[in-house]
């Protein structure tokens, strides 16, 4: 055990923690024996205060391959490995991750404990869609394994759980076929929010990924570049079809100058990222890496926010109350502070998940957001109440704000999922600094 | 097909230094009491390094099965040329001084086993040395080079097997099997889980790391990660008139 400094991956809040490792099921049933508080940490890529608590297990050493079934494309992984781990090991024989967020460092643990979704959830849903089984070492030590039959509800519960139903060790995932490392990708440029909007919404059923970089600093806000693609068909395969991505060429040592992220900065960064582009629309060939992961080529790229770090918050909003809520969202950002240096919008479709996974059928609006002295908290908690009223809610694996109370209304099946953890958790020894906060624990 | 050893393979030295190794190729087999916990690191290289990964049972305290060890392996797995002893053992170091049996099992584990392993092994990998290239990794520690207070019966234990090595390391000489000495710092592993004032501690992929890049260089010994060198030097240089007033 050793003690140290942990956060989430926006550097705030920082917390001092208790933290052991775990290199084997045994010695997860052994840690989840001992008393007291604790919460299984993967890499620690979710933004707020979901992967932090004052006693910490570590999952980065359970890392291992269990099984893989090249023809039906079943893989077995123990829940500490990387996204990039399973990427290295699957591309090669033509396979890849069938949901994936916007870097490939976190872990199928950490995935799987906020249901992540990717640029195709509009079609294909979270990944809780393709999680076939699960095996949980409960806090009493006994191991369960669940599926969609067997223990339903803690498979469920457990899937976008954030990590407070037990300490997961292996996951069962179907992995997606591919003919080539490289997507069929378009890029779209738009003028305004409401072109934007639909542009998403009319090549939902086109491309199977699609989202749109949002730029929400300049007078013609909500302008951006919508990036569309579909993996390629075994008719169009190049020459060397697999390449692998290459490690991150730069790394940042240290937080750098605030300044760096102050408003004249970004909003020409902006510009500038908006006008690379100049035809309306460009169709292209790209690797996967490029496509998916753009910021994985710099490590530690959270450190560009400085010292004080930054907040993510993401939203997900009915069609209809969409535009309105964006722009409410925008503008008042914009009048305090800095506004938000990167926006990223996209769809989601009808696929829902456990009772705390994050997708409802709507758009979804991510903003980064420099912490700077911390008046924006308070303008985000006020954010929230007019997003509560267009029936919107906010990703727990982004968030760090969120009160009580709007919580509770956010996510209507909360009440479900407690009784489920009250069953598996009696003592309420899972817990996080959010599950505190949330008043979930 | 050239394949390793590794005897005490639940240590995450000894997973690192697989994993290493798996990638360039080498077929392993992995010695563990438990080889139960093992099988997910079997599996994952098979998986990932597609080499022929082996698991057998290995208990360095059963010193009765130790003299046939080698054919136990050759018999399970085929030949090998690499052997990497990783095992050791370090228990509170207060209690040691009081509790007899506590004391037996540090000095057993890290010297009469290790000894014992290594001469059988050793004999074995002298018939093989001369069809191919053999040799001998060996871990120790840095608490080998001069007796403290803190840690001395471990330090002891550890010591009398830097000077085997060095023993071993000459008779071998003439058959051409390289013997490598490694005496590590602290390392993020389960054996200094929870000490008082740790300090400098390298992760297990970085003591991996140096301990092949000494054995591909034929080293003799290594402390890892390097500036335990210096450290050592000044420890051993203080004069024993003065040395026995410090609390290190």
């Amino acid at each position: 055990m050793i003690t140290c400094r942990t956060s989430g991956w926006g550097n705030y809040p920082v917390v001092t923690c208790e933290r052991s490792t775990a290199r084997s099921r045994e010695s997860l049933i052994r840690y989840a024996q001992n008393s007291g508080h604790i919460l299984p940490q993967g890499n620690c890529r979710s933004y707020g205060d979901a992967c932090i608590s004052s006693s910490i297990v570590s999952t980065l050493a359970l890392d291992r391959l269990l099984s893989f079934d090249p023809d039906t494309g079943l893989l077995r992984a123990e829940a500490g490995l990387t996204l990039e781990k399973i990427i290295r090991f699957a591309i090669p024989q033509g396979w890849f991750l069938p949901v994936t967020p916007g870097t490939k460092h976190p872990t199928i643990g950490g995935c799987v404990a906020a249901d992540i979704h990717g640029k195709n959830h509009h079609l294909d849903g979270s990944l809780s869609q393709f999680i076939d089984a699960l095996e949980i070492v409960l806090v009493d030590g006994s191991v369960v394994c669940c599926s969609r039959t067997q223990e339903p509800k803690l498979f469920w519960a457990t899937l976008g759980g954030m990590g407070l139903t037990g300490f997961v060790y292996a996951i069962t995932l179907r992995l997606r076929k591919i003919s080539s490392a490289f997507l069929q990708t378009r890029s779209i440029k738009t003028q305004n929010l409401a072109e934007t909007c639909q542009v998403l919404i009319d090549t939902q059923n086109d491309y199977t990924y699609s989202v749109a970089w949002l730029d929400c600093l300049s007078r013609h806000w909500g302008r951006g570049l919508v990036a569309l693609g579909n993996h390629t068909t075994p008719d169009d395969i190049p020459e060397d079809p697999f390449p692998l991505h290459s490690t991150a060429r730069f790394n940042l040592p240290m937080p750098l100058p605030r300044a760096l992220v102050s408003r004249p900065v970004t909003s020409l960064f902006n510009h500038f990222y908006y006008r690379k582009q100049w035809h309306r629309q460009v169709d292209d060939k790209t690797h996967y890496d490029r496509f998916f992961y753009p910021l994985d080529f710099v490590n530690n790229w959270n450190r560009v926010y400085g010292n004080r770090g930054f907040l993510q918050y993401q939203l997900a909003v009915p069609f209809t109350e969409a535009e309105r809520i964006i722009t409410h969202f925008v503008t008042v950002l914009r009048k305090n502070g800095n506004g938000s240096t990167l926006a990223v919008l996209k769809t989601f479709g009808k696929k829902y998940g456990g009772p705390l996974s994050f997708p409802l059928q709507g758009f979804t609006l991510a903003l980064d957001i420099p912490f700077g002295d911390g008046k924006v908290i308070a303008v985000l908690q006020n954010l929230t109440s007019s997003l509560l009223e267009a029936g919107g809610r906010v990703y727990l694996a982004k968030d760090a704000v969120v009160l009580k109370e709007h919580f509770r209304k956010m996510y209507p099946r909360v009440e479900e999922f407690q009784q489920i953890k009250e069953l598996y958790d009696p003592e309420c020894r899972l817990r996080s600094i959010q599950s505190d906060r949330l008043g979930l624990t | 097909m050239k394949r390793a050893l590794i005897l005490g393979a639940r240590s995450p030295i000894a997973e690192a230094i697989a994993k290493k190794l798996a990638v360039s190729g080498w077929n392993l087999v992995l010695g563990a009491r438990q080889i139960e916990e093992m099988k997910p690191v079997a599996s994952d290289l098979e998986l990932t390094c597609r080499v022929d990964v082996n698991l057998i049972e290995f208990d360095a305290l059963q010193f009765e099965d130790l003299p046939t060890l080698p054919n136990r392996i050759r018999d399970k797995a085929g030949d090998f040329q690499l052997v990497v002893l990783v095992f050791g053992y370090m228990g509170n170091q207060v209690e040691v001084r009081t509790d007899a049996d506590e004391m037996r099992k540090t000095l057993e584990t890290n010297f009469v086993a290790a000894a014992l392993t290594l001469g059988s092994l050793a004999n074995y990998l002298e018939t093989q040395s001369k069809s191919c290239k053999c040799g001998i990794i060996a871990i120790t520690s840095v608490a080998g080079d001069r007796g403290r207070q803190s840690n001395y019966i471990y330090g002891a234990a550890k010591g009398g097997l830097n000077v085997y090595l060095q023993g071993l390391r000459n008779r071998l000489y003439p058959v051409g099997i390289h013997v490598l000495t490694v005496k590590p710092g602290f390392v993020d592993t389960p054996m200094t889980e929870g000490l008082e004032g740790l300090f400098l501690v390298a992760s297990p992929e970085r003591v991996a790391n140096d301990i092949l890049r000494a054995y591909n260089r034929r080293k003799d010994v290594i402390y890892t990660p390097w500036f335990w060198r210096w450290i050592l030097t000044i420890i051993r240089l203080i004069p024993e008139r003065f040395f026995k007033k410090l609390s290190l």
